[in-house]
């Protein structure tokens, strides 16, 4: 191979290219590193996809990575440089949350995935731009400014992991972490032309990522093809004791689903998923996908999920109801923003979260405050609770009949910066593909399967149940292994 | 109207937060425009359906009643908008 050549382009290799050439010795784990620093340098002041840049201790654990290669100890991630979303608490760097209140805030310990991946020899460039405590689509939220879309730098990268989206898709990373509360690691995925893939609620250790919806976060890997995620999901799966609600249940090798085509596979097709108002260039690009599909050896079947409808608002009432309660600790006490010192406590608290707090942020906690007092709570939470059950149930039933689901991951490609921050309803709708999954507590992945007239992504949703992640990496490996759209780079 | 400017008010306190009266204007609006859009629940007929909390099963989580190592002090201080020798400094609480 052309050596030069090689070392020129580093910045655009996969977890799994990276990987051969590490145990080739065709480079070390330093220059690697190196060469996505320098990528950064060049093309983050026109994408802002990070909060901070960490090169030191990049190069440090790039320097620790080269010694365990030299003893022969090299794991998968062992030496790959990667972008992690400013939510998950890393020991000593800054984590902000893209939030003013948390804007000095330093961990004094590492969530249970960064440690994972710290001990699998993986390497920390820095920490992505986000919605503020994830609450967005687009990281228009972000107390520090928005992230850009690589592919035209007008548009929203999505949100709310849009930064670790558009460090993947700009090559400023080898990969990196999302997490997704109703979509936050699948819509920007799609909107920048990438593979983000949310696991089954439990299945990966919520420990050190700071909460918004208790019963909905997850984190999950963005990449830029389906076997990263695999092999990130290998690292990021299993029970934690310091997470209650991961479930301890065994972690298969999910690289072993890969294979090239789906024969013995059953699509399950929801018309509820073709409404008015998709894009039709969105439409006839998962249309054409499924026929991708078929000629895979997949058969598709019609299915029904009835009270996909119901999802949104649903979503509205139950996420920032659990954002209400989890965002009270946020009171100038412990940690964090203070004002207002010489005022009373009550005076003070107000003070510190009026002005700590983005427009977003406080309106969702508005919402979910609302929602739970007393002479509400069963019109608003409870009917939702309830509402909750049914879409469920869809699922479960849908599932007797099908292995995956296949569906737009959002309604549009990318929109701009700024068209969509006066009217929050019209934002929420970016999410209506992907939150009835989060509701479900089920397994989503998004990956490429088009390019609109203007050159911005589409992205396809395979859905399947809880803990059958390897169902839908499959279905997206065969497909993506059968079409060229994830090897299709933006110019920047 | 879903949502009275008195309730919006009212809500904010709960909440730990306030507005401007431009802002209170505007949340009113705003969150009467999403919860008469949340009215769509009511067309589902939930009689005796079970509310959903978690989506996969949990149950309470048991471990041992055992000392374990935890955050040390000066750690725990570190990001204290205020302190004071081994405590978090806070207004003036009791008259």
């Amino acid at each position: 191979m052309n050596r030069e050549k090689d070392i020129m382009d580093l910045h655009t290799l996969t977890i799994h290219e990276a990987h051969e050439h590490l145990k080739n010795r065709d480079f070390s784990a330093r220059e690697l590193t190196q060469a996505l620093l320098k990528r950064i340098e060049e093309v983050e002041p026109k994408v802002k996809a990070y909060l901070t840049v960490t090169s030191e201790k990049a190069l440090k654990e790039a320097a620790q990575a080269d010694k365990m290669i030299a003893a022969g100890e090299i794991t998968p991630l062992t030496g790959i440089p990667l972008a992690i979303k400013d939510i998950l608490c890393t020991e000593g760097i800054t984590t902000t949350c893209g939030s003013k209140i948390l804007k000095n805030f330093v961990p004094v310990y590492d969530a249970t995935v960064v440690r994972n991946l710290k001990r699998a020899g993986a390497i920390t460039l820095g920490k992505a731009n986000m919605d503020e405590f994830a609450m967005g689509s687009s990281t228009e939220n972000s107390a520090f400014g928005p992230s850009h879309n690589p592919w035209d730098l007008s548009a929203i990268p999505g949100g709310s992991s849009g930064g670790s989206a558009s460090a993947v898709a700009a090559d400023e990373c080898i990969a990196s972490l999302g997490t997704d509360t109703g979509g936050s690691i699948r819509q920007p995925a799609s909107c920048c032309g990438i593979v983000g893939l949310k696991p089954t609620y439990g299945r990966v250790s919520r420990f050190g990522l700071v909460a918004f919806g208790s019963s909905l976060d997850q984190v999950g890997p963005l990449t830029k093809d389906v076997r990263d995620a695999a092999l990130l999901m290998n690292i990021l799966a299993g029970y934690d004791p310091q997470d209650s609600t991961s479930v301890n249940k065994e972690v298969p090798d999910y690289t072993t689903f890969l294979k090239p085509d789906l024969k013995g596979i059953t699509i399950g097709v929801a018309r509820e998923y073709f409404i008015e108002g998709i894009d039709p260039e969105v439409e006839k690009a998962v249309k054409e996908a499924l026929h991708v599909l078929q000629d895979l050896g997949a058969k598709t079947v019609d299915i029904a999920l009835p009270h996909t409808e119901y999802a949104l608002p649903v979503y509205y009432l139950i996420a920032p109801a659990e954002a209400s309660s989890n965002l009270a600790r946020y009171d100038g006490v412990k940690y964090g923003f203070r004002t207002g010192k010489d005022e009373n406590l009550i005076a003070m608290y107000k003070k510190t979260r009026s002005e700590g707090f983005g427009a977003e942020v406080k309106r969702r906690i508005m919402l979910g405050t609302y929602a739970l007092s007393a002479g509400y709570y069963d019109a608003y939470y409870g009917k939702a609770s309830q509402v909750r059950t049914l879409i469920r149930r869809d699922f479960e039933e849908a599932f007797k009949k099908c292995d995956v689901i296949v569906t737009p991951t959002a309604p549009t490609p990318a929109f701009k910066i700024g068209e969509k921050t006066d009217d929050p309803l019209q934002m929420y709708l970016s999410d209506i593909f992907t939150i009835p999954v989060n509701l479900a507590g089920i397994a989503g992945i998004s990956l490429p399967c088009g390019l609109a007239q203007n050159r911005l992504p589409i992205g396809l949703q395979v859905i399947a149940g809880p803990f059958e992640e390897e169902k839908v990496l499959q279905t997206a490996f065969a497909y993506e292994q059968n079409t060229d759209w994830h090897v299709q780079k933006p110019k920047l | 109207m879903k949502i009275t400017r008195d309730q919006v008010e009212h809500i904010a306190h709960l909440a730990r937060l306030e507005f401007s009266e431009k802002e209170i204007e505007a949340f009113t609006r705003q969150m009467d425009n999403i919860l008469t859009y949340f009215d769509k629940l009511k067309e589902v007929d939930t009689t005796s359906v079970e509310p959903t909390s978690h989506a996969i099963q949990v149950k309470n989580v048991f471990r041992d009643d055992e000392v374990k190592k935890s955050i040390a002090l000066d750690l725990s201080l570190k990001n204290a908008p205020e302190k004071e020798g081994n405590f978090f400094r806070v207004p003036k609480i009791i008259e």
